[in-house]
């Protein structure tokens, strides 16, 4: 008896992920969604630059690689020319909140209906671990190998807190996977996101919090725990917009 | 073709857009092409179409890319600012292999330049606008007409050899109205590009658009099946125009509203007893360079008249492979040279002087 | 061959290339060759405004018009950036109600219409542009009269219908100056 299946969203190409990177568990659980939802046929999804660039390799669903920082303009036309087709982005944090902030807020504004899954590792990883716009106060990447300095490096971006300021978006959740729970947390709120989608109710966003061993320095365990220490005290899990509750 | 109608060469684009079957346009506001915006905006949402005015250039040239990752006929403009802003993303659609209409309405610069006319994207736009080894295809209207009609050309060969294409105008040209004799309206076909992220409705393998290649013997390829497309182009797509070419001994080389210019002075010489013709290069890119050197064989000088300080005379050399003098008469900033600045020009050609 | 190159100017909002549009219109009802093209950018608000019609029955060459042969303006600075222009034999066409001076060149036609005032009097103040189109038309034939109606239907956008009457009559009335 087969206990445990790979996603018929999954496609049979090898992840080419670190040991201990949580993408893989992501790509998991949006292909999961993709499946219980039975929306493979409709879904195009879009892919970043970063560490997930090739996304497109991995998800059987049709698949488009934007420029960097451009998927949610890309996912915007894609779901005009295709409204009744389910359009998501995957993005990490240099993608989504450095380079194509511009992109995501108005993306955000618009109330675009697409569906956008977050990877917040706070660090580049792609490129070898440089400081991310989310990288923490004090934390050591290999361009800000002092620590992050808020005088001259600024301070680090709650994407969630910020987009919760316009009226645009649906639905912004952050959540994380870095026990059981999280991760069974983290799929009902990606599922939500491309039901949202399906009812037409307008831009969802999950931010997940990620671990990147490899840049981080840490074991693959450890890191798990610097996402509890570290990184929810700077960036607390929960809702910060749900059009359902709100009225 | 339709009965003729006035309208302005910007909005000749827009309404033959729409009857080529576009029905997308992406746009942010910058003088001298705003109309094409406001056109769409007006004409879009009541033919179920989408007008979005982005956040940004590169916004815009980004969403045109995702609709055209779906098959569809797609469009944005801007003027030679802008176009600087979007180069990343018509680079992504070269490397992607995807046809879009970029229309770009040339104003003055460096910099912010000035929003007066100009032709000094050029060079931008013939040697590929953006990182990469690539080509778009560039088109030169010189007439209202020729905007509507090379917008409706513009989407043909874009789909023909699936790359973007760039209508290169300049703000006179954006600017006035000429009476146009609009094009039919285009039947698509409503399938599904094979190659397009349509979704796979479970019936077949999934489709990438995409232009990453980690690989580089399979990026050396991709570029060289490319050029090997662009070989055929210019072979088969160069477009120009004579005027008065049978008997020229000179021979003016010239776009847009420098090529109309160049026409009221070519007459006045031809009163004046000078045998001066004009070729008027319609491809920018594939340059006619074939009929560059046949006229080669008959002139005794060429006078490329532009608005810029002489990026067009370089290819009118290479063209010809400096086997006749060419002179440059040129104006730039959003000034226009006068039919007597030209005819100064074809003066001293016709003497053998250099200007 | 027949050929006007027409030279419009004056201040943003009195309507120049509105007035040229009328023209253009009546050359395409005619059947003629023609170009209308406007100045554009930030001297349109509120600074100097022109446009350039040109009537032919050969294909336009280039839409600038260097030399007019026919010139309305209805501003001071209009009429000295381009009284220099005009051919000799050429027609100057001046709001006199705006502009003081007199035309010094002798070489050209000048005919003076208080069309601001006129416009006023008639109750259509905004409309002293068409006053002096009508003027312009009547002096140099440059489009057939029988071609105006259909032309500013045309010209007046649908929403605003209701001012036909009111530019005809005021181009009745420039005619008949």
């Amino acid at each position: 008896m087969v206990v445990f299946e790979k996603p018929k969203a999954l496609t049979d190409a090898v992840f080419h992920y670190c040991p201990g990177c949580t993408h893989g568990i992501v790509h998991r659980l949006v292909a999961e969604c993709i499946d219980e939802l039975g929306i493979e046929g409709k879904t195009i999804g879009v892919a970043p630059v970063g560490c997930s660039v090739l996304a497109y390799n991995y998800f059987t669903c049709d698949m488009i690689e934007a420029a960097h920082g451009r998927a949610p303009a890309v996912a915007t036309g894609v779901k005009r020319s295709l409204p009744d087709h389910v359009v998501f982005t995957y993005q990490g944090d240099g993608d989504l909140a450095s380079i194509g902030m511009c992109e995501t807020v108005h993306a955000a504004a618009r109330g675009e209906n697409i569906t956008v899954i977050f990877i917040n590792n706070a660090i580049y990883g792609m490129t070898g671990g440089q400081m991310a716009p989310t990288s923490l106060i004090g934390q050591v990447t290999q361009t800000s190998p002092y620590g992050r300095d808020p005088k001259t490096q600024g301070y680090p971006i709650r994407v969630c807190e910020l987009l919760s300021s316009l009226d645009g978006p649906a639905y912004l959740e952050r959540v994380t996977v870095n026990n059981v729970k999280n991760v069974n947390r983290a799929k009902k709120a990606i599922k939500k996101a491309f039901q949202n989608q399906l009812d037409g109710k307008g831009f969802s966003l999950i931010e997940v919090l990620s671990s990147c061993p490899t840049n981080w320095g840490l074991t693959p365990k450890k890191a798990l725990e610097w996402i509890d220490e570290k990184m929810i005290p700077q960036y607390p899990l929960g809702v910060y917009r749900d059009c359902d509750k709100e009225g | 073709m339709q009965e003729k109608v006035l309208m302005k060469g910007n909005e000749a684009i827009a309404e033959a857009a729409i009857l080529a079957g576009c029905r997308h346009y992406f746009g942010y506001p910058i003088t001298p092409q705003t109309e094409v915006a406001a056109y769409m905006s007006k004409k879009m949402p009541k033919i179920g179409g989408t007008f979005l005015q982005a956040e940004s250039e590169i916004a815009a040239i980004n969403m045109v890319y995702g609709v055209s990752a779906t098959g569809k006929r797609v469009m944005t403009s801007s003027s030679s600012p802008g176009i600087a802003l979007k180069c990343e993303g018509i680079s992504y659609l070269a490397g992607s292999d995807l046809p879009a209409l970029i229309l770009n309405v040339q104003r003055g610069g460096p910099g912010l330049g000035g929003i007066q006319p100009s032709q000094s994207d050029y060079f931008l736009a013939t040697r590929g606008p953006g990182h990469g080894d690539f080509h778009v295809i560039v088109l030169a209207p010189a007439s209202v007409q020729e905007m509507a009609d090379l917008t409706l050309k513009a989407f043909e060969l874009g789909e023909k050899y699936r790359m973007p294409v760039m209508l290169l105008a300049d703000g006179t040209m954006g600017q006035m109205m000429e009476p146009v004799a609009l094009p039919e309206p285009t039947e698509i076909d409503p399938t599904p590009k094979s190659w397009a992220a349509t979704g796979t409705n479970c019936e077949r393998e999934h489709n990438i658009v995409n232009s990453l290649y980690l690989s580089p013997d399979e990026l050396e390829r991709t570029n060289i099946e490319r050029f090997e497309r662009y070989a055929a182009i210019e072979r088969d797509e160069p477009m120009w125009e004579e005027f008065m070419m049978d008997d020229a001994e000179i021979c003016v080389v010239s776009t847009g509203i420098t090529a109309r210019v160049s026409r009221n002075a070519i007459v006045e010489a031809r009163k004046q007893g000078i045998k001066v013709g004009m070729l008027r290069p319609i491809t920018l890119w594939p340059f006619p360079k074939k009929a560059l050197q046949a006229a080669a064989e008959k002139v005794k000088a060429f006078v490329s008249v532009e608005l810029n300080m002489g990026q067009m005379k370089e290819d009118v050399e290479l063209a010809i492979r400096c086997t006749k003098p060419v002179s440059l008469c040129y104006r730039v900033g959003g000034m226009i040279q006068t039919p007597d600045e030209v005819l100064e020009a074809i003066k001293k050609a016709n003497e053998g002087g250099q200007e | 061959m027949a050929e006007n190159q027409i030279v419009i100017a004056g201040f943003g909002g009195q309507g120049l290339l509105f007035s040229g549009k009328v023209l253009a219109y009546a050359g395409l009802i005619e059947g003629r060759e023609l170009s209308w093209l406007p100045s554009y950018g930030p001297e349109m608000r509120g600074g100097t405004a022109n446009c350039n019609v040109i009537l032919s029955d050969i294909p336009v060459g280039s839409p600038i018009v260097q030399k007019p042969d026919i010139l309305m303006v209805m501003n001071n600075p209009s009429l000295d950036k381009y009284e220099n222009a005009v051919v000799p034999g050429g027609k100057i066409f001046i709001d006199s109600s705006l502009i003081g001076r007199k035309v010094q060149r002798t070489d050209v036609e000048a005919y003076y219409v208080p069309a601001t005032q006129m416009a006023a009097d008639m109750g259509f103040p905004t409309l002293a542009n068409m006053i002096l189109l009508g003027t312009v038309i009547a002096k140099t034939g440059c489009i057939n009269p029988e071609s105006l109606s259909d032309a500013l239907h045309k010209v007046i956008p649908a929403r605003k219908a209701n001012l036909f009457d009111a530019n005809m009559q005021a181009l009745q009335a420039g005619m008949a100056f």
